[in-house]
């Protein structure tokens, strides 16, 4: 497994190959095999806390907190839950039957549909891995996993201790970049989870219509932060910080991404961030044990590439101190840089925070909607009237008043983008249903026989229908007692 | 704006202008509101009722479809769906509330219908009636612009949507754009926020990689070899009566739901094809060409590939019905082929013609590998008194839907999703399934600024981590002590 055979698309093949017998028993499907994995996978997190939290340290300098908060427990929260869940969720559903084809009944079988591969992502690589693997799972697929090579410690922990928890012939890792990545894709697969970048989310997407294989794509963009002065501005400060800051470092695809607030709150806003972050962080924050680091001198250079742009240069009004070989980069806040810098056209993904000011808060709305639709976007204020509009003129992925980021801890709201920040959501239930495939069924017996419907068509057979579709009692009542009886 | 009924030439950078004109329209919030979907649902339902006549004529000239089925088929199904969607939408259109995590007490959570934008709705030939209005209305239904490209294969019901279509609804928000290859390719150019497509599968790559360029989310019907299995423990002349009906009555096997082939046991296959050929000419006469009641073949070029498989060495042979032609008629007699090869033309490719297979086997059950062999299709079929073979049946063949003991009716029930698997297609619709085919479920978490969890912020200290732990393994005293703000100290 450690061996470094070339991963290429024979290798692949062979391996889907493989996977698709194995599913083809049956074996996944069972009630009983998905939660020997679910309580495999609840071992493995209770069994390896440590080397996991030591692997998130080694590739993210990720504090201890974060590894414990927003990776572990939210995998062993969803595997507790689809646990508790699965008999329910397994059980077909009845739906109303149809008057027209009395006597009948109708239900939705949840199916499992194959093999599903899925492509994580290296910002949180134990908890972008397994969330879907546990949704993969509990809906009775085979699953491949593609951790992130830039994550590489939680990578290689993954290929280690995975096997020993879970069912190794239909549920494998497979490492590599982008030749393996290119290998796998190249496949054909009952359905593709991808979380990244729009970039490679295109490709993704279009490798899987070659196999005509739909996809779930957990993308990015700009989440806004709108800051009503009508806010208690010390605790959205504390609320605004910690999702960013607090997250990887900003590094999170659903991190506080700007701020806009009003010209009369901007001043209040930056100190009480200034406060808030000396509370978190110190005075000099690269003492602190409680950032991430960037993750690698690629994105530092992005980072730096977005703070040395000549339009910013004279907006900094906190932090931008960096050094190179820490991969350190303070927090920073921005004033009113301009919307066509560097750092309002990209997706920030690091500790930059810009602040743009508006005259009245409701033009925020414009200028979020001006650009692409974001994973996130965040709102706080005490207007209930804003809010309302807000959340019915505001399109993204999902949408959270007066906090940050913990959206993704509500099992019962579907996580996912639209338009440039994705297709489809998990999480809870959801990752359940993303994964199964929803099959129609409908059974008669052999009564209820409806002369009406064969052929030779004649006026009075039309006339009967006609009746009947229009919900005629008395047409319904002839058509059931089988009259006319024209054979 | 192009005249209507002017072949004015529809490129991509016409088509730039159209998708931005409906996105301008839509910006603006003109598709949001209720009224204006009640409103476009009433006039398309006011739309069938006055020109039912033109519909029927556009769908006879298409395909000499018998009025009959296109009543049944397509008018009655979109004016059900229509009154459907009028009854419900109001309920549809409500925001559903979901438990909030207690991890973020207090707070409310709610999940929102929002319209995706424009929608590009590509139709096909065969229900181009019903296959064109169905998504249309959903997506309406929904809060979107849309454009619809209805099928060149099926010209005279695109013409007529072209001209009557724009009467009835609003065009601000609304178009058709009629045309063939040079037409959709120039649309599928431009950013849609969602595309449905109705087709083949060879197409649906080409409209998936297309979308794939603007990470534009598809929903793709497509079609695949629909099987029946017959067990001899049944009901033998309805169930001729219904694979009939379900095939020759559905456009002629033209359908993406039409039972393509029929799985039986060696020994009782001699009593189905008597079956099936009484019931054939109880149907259709002793001469079918003679039949009001069949659809023709589409054109030359499906009648060319259809006899082709017919014409195939090992199949011609084995005729036992039918096999009857006429070229200038597009005209096809209902064939029964008895035991083709399982690797020639007619069992390996969408049939979707006039043309049944039977494939016999020796115990019923061996039909299920035979069908797990072949790629998932959009229908699967099960004629059985069984119960036992019924339920192993519906839980383990995997197809887009499944009907017991019918053909076909199972796109007539709006709490059935609609749509395939694997190869058959993905994404479904029909009723709920449409409206929400075509919207954004949005997450929203609602917060006030109370409940400030301290043991949350920086710097993270070993007793913050331990609180934390306890709340969210469930603890109660916990959770209560953090609800007070403890700790107090930071």
């Amino acid at each position: 497994m450690a061996e470094d055979v070339g991963f290429d698309s024979q290798v692949a093949a062979k391996m889907v190959e493989e996977l698709r017998s194995g599913f083809r028993t049956g074996r996944t499907a069972e009630y009983e095999w998905r939660v020997t994995q679910l309580k495999g996978l609840v071992r493995m997190i209770d069994e390896r806390e440590t080397e996991i939290v030591d692997a998130l340290d080694k590739d993210l300098k990720k504090p201890k907190m974060e590894s414990f908060l927003h990776e572990i427990s939210l995998v062993r929260s969803s595997c507790l839950m689809a646990l508790k869940q699965l008999k329910q969720w397994m059980k077909p559903v009845k739906v109303p039957s149809l008057l027209a084809a009395h006597p009948s009944s109708s239900y939705i079988v949840s199916e499992p549909l194959g093999i599903v591969l899925v492509i994580s992502a290296w910002n949180y690589p134990f908890l972008l891995s397994l969330e879907p693997v546990v949704g993969a799972i509990a809906a009775g697929n085979a699953v491949v996993l593609k951790p992130s090579e830039i994550a590489p410690a939680v990578s290689s922990l993954f290929a280690d201790i995975l096997p020993k928890y879970v069912d190794n012939s239909s549920i494998k890792v497979v490492e590599g970049g982008v030749a393996e990545t290119t290998a796998l894709l190249e496949q054909k697969w009952d359905k593709i989870l991808y979380t990244g970048n729009s970039r490679v989310g295109r490709i993704v997407m279009t490798a899987a219509a070659k196999h005509l294989t739909p996809v779930v794509l957990e993308l990015g963009g700009k989440s806004p932060v709108v800051v009503d002065s009508i806010s208690d501005l010390k605790v959205a400060a504390n609320r605004i910080a910690v999702g960013k800051w607090g997250c990887n470092n900003g590094q999170a695809c659903i991190a506080p991404d700007y701020i806009i607030t009003t010209k009369s709150s901007a001043p209040l806003l930056v100190d009480a961030f200034k406060f808030a972050l000396e509370k978190f962080y110190g005075k000099d924050p690269q003492e602190s044990k409680d950032l991430s680091r960037i993750v690698n001198s690629n994105h530092f250079a992005r980072l730096a590439r977005l703070l040395d742009d000549d339009k910013v240069s004279d907006k900094v009004v906190h932090g931008g101190q960096r050094d190179e070989k820490r991969l350190f980069i303070a927090p920073t806040l921005l004033l009113d840089v301009p919307l066509d810098s560097l750092v309002m056209k990209e997706e920030i993904f690091g500790p930059l925070l810009p602040i743009i000011t508006v005259e009245k808060i409701e033009e925020s709305l414009d200028i979020i909607n001006a650009g692409a639709k974001p994973l996130s976007a965040y709102l706080f204020t005490k207007d209930k009237k804003l809010e309302e509009n807000f959340i019915k003129n505001i399109s993204a992925g999902g949408i959270l008043v007066n906090d940050t980021t913990l959206q993704v801890a509500s099992p019962h709201l579907p996580f996912g983008g639209v338009g440039e920040s994705g297709m489809g959501a998990y999480h809870g239930k959801f990752s359940f249903d993303t994964f199964s495939h929803k099959k129609a069924v409908m059974s008669r017996g052999f009564g209820g026989d409806l002369p009406a419907r064969y052929p030779p068509y004649t006026p009075q057979k039309q006339k009967l229908l006609r009746g009947l579709l229009s919900g005629s009692i008395l047409a319904l009542i002839s058509a059931i007692i089988g009259w006319p009886r024209i054979e | 704006m192009e005249e209507l009924g002017q072949k004015v030439s529809f490129d991509s950078k016409r088509a730039k202008e159209m998708v931005n004109e409906l996105r301008g329209s839509f910006e603006e919030g003109k598709t949001m509101g209720y009224e204006w979907r009640v409103e476009q649902l009433k006039a398309i339902l006011r739309m069938i009722n006055e020109r039912e006549a033109d519909f029927m004529a556009a769908l006879h000239s298409n395909l000499s479809k018998p009025y009959f089925e296109s009543f049944l088929h397509e008018i009655s199904l979109v004016r059900a769906s229509c009154s459907l969607f009028l009854k419900q939408l109001k309920h549809w259109m409500k925001p559903v509330k979901v438990p909030a995590a207690i991890t973020t007490y207090p707070s409310t959570a709610h999940i929102v219908s929002e319209p995706l934008g424009v929608v590009l709705v590509i139709l096909t030939w065969n229900y181009s009636f019903m296959l064109s209005l169905e998504p249309v209305i959903g997506a309406i239904a929904a809060g979107n612009a849309v454009v619809l490209k209805p099928s060149e294969v099926a010209p005279a019901t695109s013409a007529i949507f072209a001209k009557i279509f724009p009467e009835y609804v609003d065009n601000s928000c609304i178009r058709v754009v009629e045309g063939a290859i040079h037409e959709t390719t120039a649309l599928l150019e431009q950013r849609w926020d969602k595309i449905f497509y109705t087709g083949n599968s060879r197409v649906a790559k080409i409209i998936m990689t297309a979308a794939a360029k603007n990470l534009t989310p598809v929903i793709l019907e497509l079609g695949g070899k629909s099987p029946v299995v017959v067990d001899p423990d049944c009901d033998l002349k309805i169930v001729a009566k219904r694979i009939v009906v379900g095939k020759w009555g559905c456009n002629n096997g033209q359908a993406c739901v039409s039972p393509d082939y029929i799985i039986t046991t060696k020994s009782f296959a001699p009593q189905l094809v008597d079956a099936l050929k009484s019931t054939l000419e109880g149907f259709y006469g002793k001469d079918p060409q003679q039949s009001k009641d069949l659809s023709r073949i589409v054109n030359s070029e499906h009648f060319g590939r259809l006899t082709r498989l017919l014409d195939e060495d090992r199949v011609y042979d084995n005729v036992v019905h039918g096999g009857q032609r006429d070229e200038k008629q597009l005209f096809i007699a209902p064939t029964i082929v008895l035991d083709a090869p399982l690797d020639s033309l007619i069992m390996t490719e969408e049939i979707f013609g006039p043309l049944l297979p039977i494939t016999t086997v020796n115990k019923v059950e061996d039909s299920f590998s035979v069908i797990k062999s072949r790629p998932k299709p959009l229908s699967a079929y099960l004629f059985t008194k069984n119960k036992k073979l019924e339920e192993k049946f519906a839980m383990t063949i995997s197809a887009g839907g499944i009907l017991i003991n019918d053909t076909t009716l199972q796109v007539t029930n709006p709490d059935l999703p609609f749509g395939g698997v694997g190869e058959s297609g993905f994404g479904s619709y029909h009723g709920k399934f449409s409206f929400d085919a075509f919207s954004h479920k949005k997450g929203v978490l609602s917060r006030g600024f109370g409940g400030e969890t301290p043991a949350r912020y920086p710097p993270y200290t070993p007793w913050k981590q331990a609180l934390l732990r306890d709340l969210i393994n469930g603890s109660i005293i916990t959770l209560i002590l953090a609800l007070l703000g403890w700790p107090w100290r930071e």
